[in-house]
């Protein structure tokens, strides 16, 4: 049914509309060079909201439908490749046709799930040691402009204990894109990454197709039995484009401009995260930027309903405070029997530490145990929390008690006594 | 009426517009064929010959001219036994047969039975030629621990219904015919264990809706103590994300002195739903010693389910409360979270291009959230017996603002308001209910003059602790900072709960009655302290000795040591007891 119209009715931002029958809600078509899908159809009027941006169509162009809706190509010769948001390479590479999968499938049968119980290592003792990131996990980091965001993010994909990495990138400038492709390439974490980029210079359409791509290919490696992890940037990128699509096509604005669906749509992206009873697992961590650093902004304040917990990257380095894995008590008390204990004591001391800072900043007398404290969060903040930090969480632990023993005596960190007398560094002791 | 059929004329995300031939009814259920699969919707406007529906599935690869089967019923579930300890979605589409019929995907377009096909033992309680009302009972069959009462259909006509034939006790299939019924005029209808009921209508087959006045025992001091909710009552529990909405309905569900819960997860996460379903079999309830899930339903219609049926969802879930209601038993209602359904309301709304309200919610928001609690009551049905249906919903507000239109609408039509507070569940103090900002009008298991005297501890020593920030610790009088300290002695104690120690998660009303009147004691007391350093040390050395009584249980020896420890140490130091 590859019937050709050339009658272009209007185009409106990214949105054409042609005379057109027997076409389907969702439909991929050819306008001119470009791909554009259906997003309503009334009557004979098909609206299409093309991939490249309309600019530069021609009333008389070709539209041509292809019957079929948008599809990924899958299969291992995804590894190590780079795309963009209508699925053709970035990279040079040849183009991949064969065994086409349907993007924004199902959602997955929530009798079907199954409590999730296995931890990602990431080397990152904030990550680890605090707020464990767990299989089928839906974290979001929320950041601010000019944090080292995409960092992290690469840092993760490399050290990450995981089969698969997929990147999907929204907005990015081109100067991220590449600090990606070399970072992996270097690392050679490149061969078990796969890349779906759209930069801030292309069509903005593209970008509301990322998130799906990246989900819809994670899922079926989750079903082949892979672990899989999907990193998402910049998702409030992604909600600003859906909110162009929205405004074009005349939708009444629900909060600051966005969608009444914002909501769903974020939700049935992240709800894409699941464990694979038999199978394997799709976790995603998606970077979301907060606008002039404001949680109550729809986007941060959606993904904070919608998210098992929230991660906040804040100068340079993951807050211990506020950042939160939900998942974390299901997999912490399996680690080593210290993990937990030490945890929460190591927070409460900085959180004491956070106090005396704060009086002598006001210019109060520092007692004793002040000075103990300063120099613990002095010593916490270089050796644990700075990003820098690659470590395996028992070591990490281990430099936890070191970092007390320095600083304390055993009785003054409110821990319980057996597992001081058990982990306690002992050459300091003495 | 002859079912009608009908084209697609236009698609707009879930909404389907139709040209139709013959007679249709407004929210009746209609089909879209799509090849051969059949997508549900509901009809939610009418214009000449094109109706507007709301289709409850992906609308992907509809095409103008795809054929539509109206159905010539309102969108109805179905009511029998067997509903309890199932996991339905928004439609009673039951999840564990789909999964076996699909595997790990929700399939679009497959509808199953919801009542499960089984055979159950009935016990006729009328005879040949009494006669029936809708909502009376011919019937009965064990269903777990409860009396499943067999009735006559609530949509028949309200007239006198005589009873024609009736099967003797035995076993029978949900879906055989086990009476028939003739009305006035000679109609006659057979009747099996089933029927249906249109879900966005109130039952209505009662005598006289009572007050409630009864409190609903929830085991959770800061709300039976101070913020009760009353069986027939509503509560809502706005709260912004991470303030504990959802640990806090879990643990209503799990000990509310209730027969039935039904948990309605209307748009959350699916992760949570999971773990209610892997955890409520293993729990017992303490009531009646069974499993948890045997008392339960749960309606789950998570974020990423198609937003059309997350409204349908909660009148789902409302219908099969009152379903139970009808049988004399005590039903609570949690969903989680209304805002979702309210926010489902306006994407539609949006696509039908309606004038928006506030922040673009439909100006019919209010009216709609206000029938949805108003169904909930305590009734006396027509044999005598009370029953009740009580509804808790949260409410998650953008940006944590209650002043949002789904929040404010939802607190202008229910008796209690449990306000989750940010600064709490920073804080770590849970349950995060903010004590002075959240209000009950029901009344609680504590006399309330005592209850209010308590609260005024907390005003004033929040008023001192906001002293003190300005004019620190050195400029506050010994007596406010006494006050203060009582204050947070309350807090410390009574208010916060440890939903993980085992023995504090769930405490009685006569234990909180107990600890209340010792707490009172200290509240109203003057004491003879003389510096702040000393008051300090006082309330710490009485908040331990609190709290180690509150985890410690009741048959436990250490109950009353620890009780006397508390009373001698508060004698210790106190000048003047009121």
């Amino acid at each position: 049914m590859n019937k050709v119209y050339t009658k272009i009715e209007s185009i409106v931002g990214n949105v054409i509309t042609v005379r057109a029958e027997g076409v389907r809600y969702n439909d991929l078509a050819m306008v001119g060079k470009s791909y554009a899908n259906v997003i309503k159809l009334d009557g004979d009027l098909v609206s299409l909201q093309v991939f490249a941006g309309a600019q530069g169509v021609s009333t008389n162009d070709t539209v041509r439908f292809l019957g079929v809706p948008m599809r990924v190509s899958f299969s291992e010769n995804l590894m190590g490749r780079v795309f963009d948001g209508s699925g053709k390479p970035r990279d040079n590479g040849p183009e991949l046709n064969e065994n086409l999968i349907e993007i924004g499938g199902p959602s997955v049968n929530p009798a079907k799930r199954i409590v999730p119980k296995n931890l990602i290592r990431t080397g990152i003792p904030m990550i680890d040691v605090f707020n464990t990131l767990v299989e089928s996990q839906k974290l979001p980091i929320f950041s601010v402009s000019g944090e080292p965001y995409n960092e992290l993010l690469a840092r993760i994909a490399m050290q990450a204990e995981v089969d698969l990495i997929i990147l999907g990138g929204m907005g990015l400038k081109y100067d991220d894109y590449l600090f990606f492709r070399d970072t992996l390439e270097k690392s050679g974490a490149m061969s078990r990454t796969i890349m779906f980029i759209h930069t801030a210079s292309d069509p903005t359409v593209e970008c509301t197709m990322i998130p799906d791509m990246s989900l819809a290919v994670g899922e079926r490696f989750a079903l082949e039995g892979r672990k899989v992890l999907v990193l998402l940037t910049d998702m409030t990128n992604y909600a600003d484009a859906m909110k162009e699509t929205a405004i074009t096509m005349e939708q009444v604005p629900a909060n600051r401009g966005y969608p009444g669906d914002l909501y769903s749509s974020l939700a049935s992206r992240y709800e894409k995260a699941v464990d694979f009873e038999g199978a394997g697992s799709l976790t995603i961590l998606a970077v979301t930027t907060m606008p002039g650093d404001d949680v109550t902004h729809p986007v941060p304040d959606n993904t904070g309903y919608i998210t098992e917990g929230q991660y906040y990257l804040k100068n340079g380095h993951i807050e211990p405070f506020g950042s939160l894995s939900r998942l974390k008590q299901n997999v912490n008390k399996d680690t080593r029997n210290d993990h937990r204990a030490l945890m929460d004591g190591l927070i409460k001391l900085y959180s004491a530490y956070k106090e005396s800072l704060e009086k002598k900043s006001m210019g109060f007398n520092m007692t004793e145990w002040d000075d103990k404290l300063l120099k613990y969060g002095q010593l916490f903040e270089s050796e644990l929390m700075d990003l820098k930090v690659n470590i395996p969480l028992e070591e990490a632990l281990d430099l936890g008690w070191k970092i007390l023993a320095e600083c304390f005596e055993p009785n003054e960190t409110g821990l319980r006594s057996e597992l001081i007398a058990q982990r306690w560094p002992k050459k300091l002791e003495a | 009426m002859a079912n009608s059929i009908g084209h697609v004329a236009g698609v707009n995300g879930n909404l389907v517009t139709v040209n139709f031939e013959g007679a249709i009814l407004k929210n009746e259920v209609a089909y879209v064929l799509v090849g051969d699969t059949k997508l549900k919707g509901e009809v939610i406007r009418i214009n000449g010959s094109k109706a507007s529906m709301q289709v409850y599935e992906m609308t992907n690869g509809i095409q103008v001219g795809d054929k539509v089967e109206f159905t010539g019923e309102l969108m109805s579930v179905e009511l029998g036994p067997g509903l309890l300890t199932q996991i339905y979605d928004g439609l009673q589409n039951p999840l564990p047969s789909l999964a076996e019929n699909c595997g790990f995907f929700l399939q679009r377009g497959v509808y199953l039975d919801p009542i499960p096909n089984k055979d159950w033992e009935f016990t006729p309680v009328a005879k040949v030629g009494d006669t029936l009302r809708p909502g009376d009972t011919f019937g009965t069959v064990p269903e777990g621990i409860f009396e499943h009462r067999i009735m006559l259909p609530f949509g028949f006509d309200e007239t006198d219904w005589k009873i024609v034939s009736i099967a003797e006790k035995g076993t029978y299939n949900v879906r055989d015919t086990v009476a028939t019924v003739v009305s006035p005029k000679g109609e006659e209808k057979k009747l099996t264990m089933v029927f249906s009921w249109p879900v966005k209508k109130a039952v209505k087959c009662y005598d006289q809706r009572l007050r409630p006045d009864e409190t609903l025992v929830t085991k959770i001091r800061i709300i039976d103590t101070f913020l009760p909710v009353a069986k027939g009552g509503t509560f809502c529990t706005p709260g912004p994300f991470g303030a504990g909405k959802t640990v806090l309905q879990h643990m209503e569900s799990r000990n509310s002195d209730v027969d039935i819960v039904i948990i309605a997860a209307c748009g959350e996460r699916a992760g949570e739903v999971v773990e209610i379903l892997k955890e409520f079999p293993e729990l017992l309830d303490p009531k009646t010693g069974r499993s948890l899930m045997e008392r339960t339903i749960i309606i789950c219609n998570t974020s990423s389910m198609p937003v059309a049926a997350r409204e349908a969802s909660v009148y789902t879930a409302i219908t099969m409360a009152e379903y139970y209601r009808q049988m004399g038993l005590n039903v609570l209602l949690l969903a989680d979270s209304t805002s979702r359904w309210a926010q489902a309301m306006r994407e539609m709304s949006g696509r039908l291009e309606e004038i928006p309200g506030e922040e673009a919610f439909p100006a019919y928001l209010e009216s709609l959230i206000a029938a949805f609690y108003e169904r909930a009551g305590k009734v006396r049905l027509r044999d005598g017996k009370i029953g009740s249906v009580t509804i808790g919903g949260t409410v998650s507000p953008a940006g944590g603002n209650f002043d949002e239109p789904v929040t404010q609408a939802t607190l202008k039509v229910v008796g209690a308001f449990h306000g989750l507070s940010r600064e709490r569940s920073d804080a770590r103090k849970y349950p995060a209910i903010h004590p002075l900002d959240s209000w009950s009008k029901y009344k609680g298991i504590i006399d309330s003059e005592r209850v209010e005297a308590a609260r005024e501890v907390l005003f004033k020593s929040n008023e001192v602790n906001q002293m003190m920030k300005v004019i620190g610790e050195e400029g506050t009088t010994v007596d406010d900072y006494i006050e203060y300290q009582k204050g947070e002695l309350l807090d410390a104690v009574y208010l916060q709960q440890n939903s993980f120690d085992p023995v504090d998660a769930a405490v009685v009303p006569e234990r909180q009655q107990e600890e209340f009147n010792l707490l009172y004691r200290i509240l109203m007391a003057k004491f003879n302290i003389e510096t702040k350093k000393d008051v300090r040390a006082f309330f710490n050395q009485l908040r331990q000795k609190f709290l180690d009584w509150n985890s410690v249980l009741a048959t436990d020896e250490r109950y009353e040591k620890y009780k006397s420890e508390i009373t001698e140490l508060f004698l210790s130091k106190v000048s003047e007891e009121v």
